[in-house]
């Protein structure tokens, strides 16, 4: 068995595109083992494809963070810090109604195979209190018009969808 | 992820290049406490000016290094901060905390 077949495979997750296989919409795929030393290269995928997409740079920079931060929960609290554990994640072009208007979208779909999660740990700390970490989950949830997290077999899969604004619509 | 230290009297000017992130917040923390906690440098600045990205491990990092200098009476300064990380920092409603400046000269003559 080669080593990229141990990558977790996931079929697209939103509306129309759920056909097993359908690969339509399908605009980059990361396959990267959860080494934090490779964060710094989705990042700046990331970003190029964001600005590809049109959104302004201030959206961009929050998908980017985002996509970064989920990274890290996984690379943490999934995998517990080894850095040889597979994380493929799927970027995908979405649409969706919206007061009478198609608006596109970027979906993302992270996928791991960690452990089941604990839905009950996916939150982040209050705001108002200072004191160091708790805040990815906040910058994600900012970031994002959609999160979702499913457990489909042995997969985590975190869901991020965020539309662009009419007049930027690109994709 | 560089870490340049600068000393001078009692002020000590730690010089961060690259993205403050997930990767190397572990070594900017060792480095940043190491002058607050150990050489107990009465005035410590972090220049972010050659900081692409910070992440929340890097925002953990900087709240850590503050609450340490609160404890013995010293300054935490932060110099150069970006659009990107000046939007972090107000997200985590955190930026009103930091004693910072746009550049290093300001800083030193605080």
């Amino acid at each position: 068995m080669s080593r990229i077949e141990t990558f977790p495979r996931c079929e697209a997750s939103s509306g129309r595109e759920q056909k097993p296989g359908h690969r339509a919409g399908l605009l980059l795929m990361l396959a990267v083992y959860s080494n934090p030393q490779w964060l710094t290269v989705v990042r700046a995928a990331v970003e190029r494809l964001t600005e590809t997409l049109s959104f302004p740079p201030v959206e961009g920079a929050s998908i980017t963070r985002a996509v970064d931060e989920a990274l890290t929960n996984i690379v943490r609290h999934s995998y517990g810090n080894r850095l040889d554990q597979p994380i493929v994640v799927y970027f995908r072009k979405t649409q969706r109604q919206h007061d009478g208007q198609v608006q596109n979208g970027l979906e993302i779909l992270l996928c791991d195979r960690g452990p089941a999660i604990d839905r009950g740990q996916l939150q982040g700390r209050p705001l108002e209190e200072i004191r160091p970490g708790g805040l990815g989950l906040h910058f994600i949830r900012h970031a994002m018009d959609t999160v979702e997290f499913t457990r489909k077999g042995s997969t985590n899969r975190l869901r991020l969808v965020k539309y662009l604004a009419p007049a930027n619509s690109a994709l | 992820m560089r870490i340049l230290a600068r000393r001078n009297d009692k002020t000590t000017i730690l010089d961060l290049s690259g993205d403050f992130a997930f990767a190397n917040s572990p070594a900017v923390r060792q480095s940043v406490l190491r002058e607050i906690r150990e050489r107990r440098s009465s005035r410590v600045v972090v220049n972010l000016t050659q900081v692409r990205h910070i992440d929340s491990s890097g925002v953990a990092c900087l709240v850590e290094a503050l609450k340490a200098s609160r404890d013995l009476g010293s300054r935490f300064i932060l110099v150069g901060l970006s659009a990107s990380a000046r939007q972090v920092l107000e997200f985590c409603r955190l930026m009103k905390l930091f004693e910072n400046y746009e550049s290093e000269s300001q800083a030193l003559a605080s």
